[in-house]
């Protein structure tokens, strides 16, 4: 995972280079919850372009990262969401919390 | 009359979550011979995923056991049947439910049978407590019958103007 935070802006940028299932997303939450606690954005947006795959453990990781950064009072958007993976969160709801920029 | 097509094969392996890209992965190269779209293949590789991490997660709970899966071929269609000897379910219906999860400290969606559901064209669970899981779904490769269809218009067509 690469993250760039923009200060000015309160603003931190994930983006996540692995497949997302199960085994992967134990690390992707790890290191998204160190780099949220260690800057306390305003805002994280979640950016999947180098995603090539993702199940349902992908919602579960997102919904947990959702909890942590609501409760810091900032909010999550997702970015460059493929159609395949569109599919998955429709289908949860879970855009209506995290929206899709773009 | 035309030939089906038929072929099969047979996973076994360790329930450890980095084998949940291999099966994919797997079965995934096995399904290419029908020729399916990249949106089937991505829709297979999902539920395949959601079922082997099921097997895992709750089947096995993270202890060791074996996890096959096995696939045919038949005509346009394939059939993925994926078991383990693990815990079983309980009650099939509430595991079926959308978000329903049975560890939510684990940060799971509870979409797994939903995605698999919607993902293939037909899935049925069969389980007993305290012997295990099976996941069976089909998914019909829809290229061949368009492609069919279409030769069949043609063919009408042709004995039309004759």
């Amino acid at each position: 995972m690469n993250s760039k935070y923009i200060k000015e802006d309160k603003l931190l940028i994930l983006e996540l280079l692995e497949e997302i299932d199960h085994h992967g997303v134990e690390k992707i939450r790890r290191k998204a919850d160190d780099e949220i606690t260690k800057y306390m954005p305003r805002k994280v947006i979640l950016d999947f372009n180098n995603v090539t795959f993702m199940d349902s453990a992908g919602i579960g990781m997102v919904l947990g990262r959702y909890k942590i950064i609501n409760m810091l009072g900032g909010s999550l958007e997702m970015e460059n969401v493929s159609t395949p993976l569109k599919k998955i969160f429709d289908m949860s709801g879970i855009t209506k919390i995290c929206p899709i920029r773009g | 009359m035309k030939n089906i097509y038929e072929n099969e094969m047979k996973l076994e392996f360790v329930s450890k979550s980095n084998n949940e890209a291999f099966a994919r992965i797997s079965v995934a190269a096995f399904a290419a011979q029908l020729d399916p779209t990249v949106e089937e293949l991505a829709d297979i590789k999902t539920a395949v995923s959601e079922a082997v991490t099921n097997a895992i997660v709750h089947g096995y709970e993270d202890k060791e056991g074996t996890v096959k899966i096995l696939c045919k071929l038949v005509g346009n269609s394939i059939t993925i049947e994926i078991s383990d000897t693990g815990k079983g379910i309980e009650n099939i219906e509430m595991a079926k439910r959308p978000l329903f999860t049975s560890k939510p400290d684990l940060e799971r969606s509870g979409m797994g049978f939903t995605i698999m559901e919607n993902f293939m064209d037909e899935m049925e669970v069969k389980s007993i407590v305290g012997l295990g899981t099976k996941v069976i779904m089909k998914k019909v490769i829809k290229k061949d019958e368009v492609e069919e269809e279409t030769i069949t218009e043609v063919l009408n067509e042709i004995s039309k103007m004759n």
